[in-house]
């Protein structure tokens, strides 16, 4: 026993060091062959996103493949996309705009329901795929080795097609109510990130967990209907008293939902004096959650292939 | 030492069967069994970390053995010896419970074949996608491309969903990606089980090839002919144990004299089996058909009736079951199945014991000896299969019935036939 270990140790001196994530692909420069340690896990595990980066190019055949096998066989295919998203806004200005006489804050209704629905559609697709990611690829997980978190990056990126073609439809809207956006937008892409990384953090939660309890598949749709009239986007923000405004904050969506307006329709969002501390408890939120998500991931990963 | 490719030290694997049976708790039983785990855990302290308790199994147990470079290695042994399981840790998809490997150089796994086609794709669609699956890079696809196309033989259906393949044009497809992803240490788990024969023979010259060429294979096969013309040299598991390492023609004989040992053990007890949960197979009997005493051996051309025992441990009648009988050589050749469904014979099996006939009214089988193997299955799902499940000695006799013993020397099937000449 101790004879084989100090075997490995002494072997160890004579090989180059090379880093796990080195393995999967060889790295020229890198004088020599890549070496693979496998030995039994403990505890918390290094997230190792260089071994990520190295198969990045199967990250973007996963998301081509769901786009492709998405849209190939239905026949209305782009219209599908647009009418969800469309859909709902009818239906909310009607019962919300037009009944319920909810503020939209000096804009139309529809647009001011379509502004927040646009990221909201994206994070609660982006959500439902990644907590249904791992249990749905089983049979790669238990076939072939890649990095696992290959899967719910997969999932999150692949809505961003539709989230794309949705906000087609929004420009039309704008260019119809004669909205002209305000610097903010160039904070847009900050605002998508934030909605991509809310989805990642709870897919990596949620997903793995659904790895060992099924429950979650049943959990999640109930949860994203909730979690929507938890967050603005068939109202604003503005109609929480303003101390308690903060509160929202805690929903990351929150932070998009709004910023999407922010940035959008200028005039909709509250003041920045409030918006701001929402936005920056939001964005610590998704931080939280996604460092935790990862390094859960991480630790359970491991285990994936004996349990799916 | 600086040959040295694969370094295995001390694997261990511990499966917990609450994992594999259970596949997925339910939320409510975690939350039951954390608030009375704690009691449980009273219970348990005699024992040694729990590791030992009575829901778990070593799949595989101490095993330690270097690899040198272009060596050509045979991994055998029964149903649930471990095979898989070792090929599974090397190629990172599970992790060792105990123990550690170091692998120097591109380790490319086959585990199986087609992992992440997807039906929809079209051919060419699924080459990248498979392609980028098993680690390789789009230019290096790219590169290959044609080869890939060639090799597999479908050049016309590079355009038409896989979904519309034959299941051979599938296989070849996906095989050809897999051949072509040229890692300097490949593993392989019995992937030639499907295809033609032609394509087989495709599959292990590129595996002959890959070796050829210096780099080193670990490969898993129930087929012993393709481990005799590959591998030099043969690591047999039992049990999650190694139980001998060494040159080839050593290692099969040691193999051989195991399943006919096993062969004689008491089917219904063996664990070598996929699942056997509700209906398991007791026993195989050779009878005259008339007389319905049994044979001790069997002659060529003569009439067998086997009678297949097994058990319904469900409370249900299982209907409409479809039992089959698979014949194989000593080595694992296949050479025919009986299954009572291709002659209209599916069984309803009450609980309890019970068993079912099939008579071969002329033995076709030629001198030697032969493995049987028994499966049963209802539509799509198994109930219980074994390989191996007995072996029978056949001896020569006059199947054409002129006097004359037909020739002895390679073990297989006799067909009947009629010969005609014009003079």
């Amino acid at each position: 026993m101790n004879s084989a270990a100090d075997k490995i140790l002494e072997e160890k001196k004579h090989l180059p060091e090379v880093d796990l994530a080195e393995t999967a692909f060889p790295s020229e420069g890198n004088n020599g062959v890549p070496v693979t340690l496998i030995e039994p896990g403990r505890g918390w595990a290094a997230l190792q996103l260089s071994a990520l980066w190295q198969y990045r190019e199967l990250l973007y055949f996963l998301v081509w493949r769901d786009l492709k096998v998405r849209y190939k066989q239905t026949v209305l295919g782009v219209i599908w996309i647009v009418l969800q998203p469309v859909v709902g806004m009818i239906v909310f200005s009607f019962l919300f705009g037009g009944l319920l006489k909810v503020p939209s804050e000096g804009v139309p209704y529809p647009i001011f329901a379509y502004a927040a629905l646009l990221p909201w559609n994206y994070f609660a697709g982006a959500l439902t795929r990644s907590s249904n990611s791992l249990v749905g690829s089983a049979h790669l997980i238990s076939k072939v080795y890649f990095p696992r978190l290959i899967i719910p990056l997969s999932a999150v990126f692949s809505g961003l097609a539709d989230f794309g073609i949705a906000f087609l439809v929004l420009i039309g809207l704008m260019i119809y109510y004669r909205i002209t956006p305000s610097l903010a937008i160039v904070f847009l892409p900050l605002l998508i990130l934030l909605a991509m990384g809310t989805a990642l953090g709870f897919g990596l939660w949620l997903g793995s967990l659904n790895v060992r309890f099924r429950d979650i598949n049943y959990i999640v749709p109930f949860m994203v209907q909730i979690w929507m009239y938890l967050t603005p986007v068939i109202y604003g923000s503005s109609l929480i008293p303003a101390q308690y405004r903060f509160l929202l904050g805690l929903n990351p969506m929150t932070g998009v939902v709004e910023g999407f307006r922010w940035a959008l329709l200028s005039q909709a969002a509250p003041p920045s004096t409030v918006f701001g501390p929402i936005f920056a408890i939001s964005i610590m939120m998704v931080i939280i959650i996604l460092i935790t998500g990862l390094f859960f991931f991480r630790r359970t990963e491991r285990t994936f292939a004996d349990i799916v | 030492m600086t040959d040295i490719t694969i370094q295995i030290e001390n694997i261990s694997k511990l499966y917990h069967i609450g994992q594999a049976q259970r596949r997925h708790d339910s939320l409510r039983e975690a939350l039951a069994a954390t608030l009375s785990a704690p009691l449980q855990r009273l219970s348990r302290t005699g024992r040694e970390n729990g590791i030992h308790s009575d829901d778990s199994f070593w799949a595989l147990k101490d095993i330690s053995f270097d690899v040198h470079q272009g060596e050509v290695v045979g991994i055998i042994g029964k149903n649930g010896a471990g095979k898989s399981t070792l090929l599974k840790i090397l190629s990172r998809i599970t992790e060792p419970t105990i123990g550690r490997a170091r692998i120097l150089g591109r380790v490319g796994s086959l585990l199986e074949v087609g992992t992440g086609f997807h039906p929809e794709l079209t051919g060419r669609e699924n080459i990248y996608l498979n392609g980028a699956i098993l680690g390789m890079r789009r230019a290096e696809i790219d590169r290959k491309f044609d080869e890939i196309v060639t090799f597999a033989e479908i050049n016309r259906f590079l355009d038409t969903p896989v979904k519309r393949y034959s299941s051979g044009m599938y296989v070849r497809l996906a095989f050809a990606v897999a051949a072509h992803l040229d890692p300097e240490i490949l593993l392989v788990d019995e992937v030639l089980a499907v295809g033609d024969a032609e394509f087989q023979k495709k599959c292990l010259g590129k595996i002959g090839d890959v070796a050829s060429k210096g780099r080193t294979v670990l490969y898993v096969s129930h087929n012993m002919s393709s481990i005799q013309s590959l591998c030099n040299r043969i690591i047999l598991l039992s049990g999650g144990m190694k139980i001998f390492d060494g040159p080839t023609a050593a290692g099969l004989d040691k193999y051989l004299s195991i399943v006919e040992q096993i062969s004689k053990q008491q089917i219904g007890s063996r664990e070598d089996r996929l699942r056997g949960e509700q209906f398991r197979f007791l026993s195989v009997e050779f009878l005259d058909p008339h007389t319905l005493s049994p044979y001790s051996n069997l002659i060529t051309g003569q009439s067998v009736l086997i009678r297949v025992g097994y058990e319904n441990t469900g409370g249900e009648v299982i209907k409409g079951t479809d039992i089959g009988i698979g014949f194989r050589t000593l080595v694992g050749t296949y050479l025919f199945a009986c299954r009572s469904a291709a002659v209209g014979a599916t069984i309803d099996i009450p609980p309890g014991k019970g068993s079912t006939e099939c008579l071969l009214p002329k033995l076709p089988l030629k001198e030697g000896t032969y493995t049987l193997s028994l499966a049963a299955r209802k539509g799509n799902e198994g109930l219980d299969q074994l390989r191996d499940a007995t072996s029978v000695q056949v001896v020569g006799g006059d199947y054409y019935g002129w006097g004359i013993l037909p020739g002895s020397g390679e073990q297989g099937v006799l067909v009947e036939y009629a010969w005609k000449s014009d003079h």
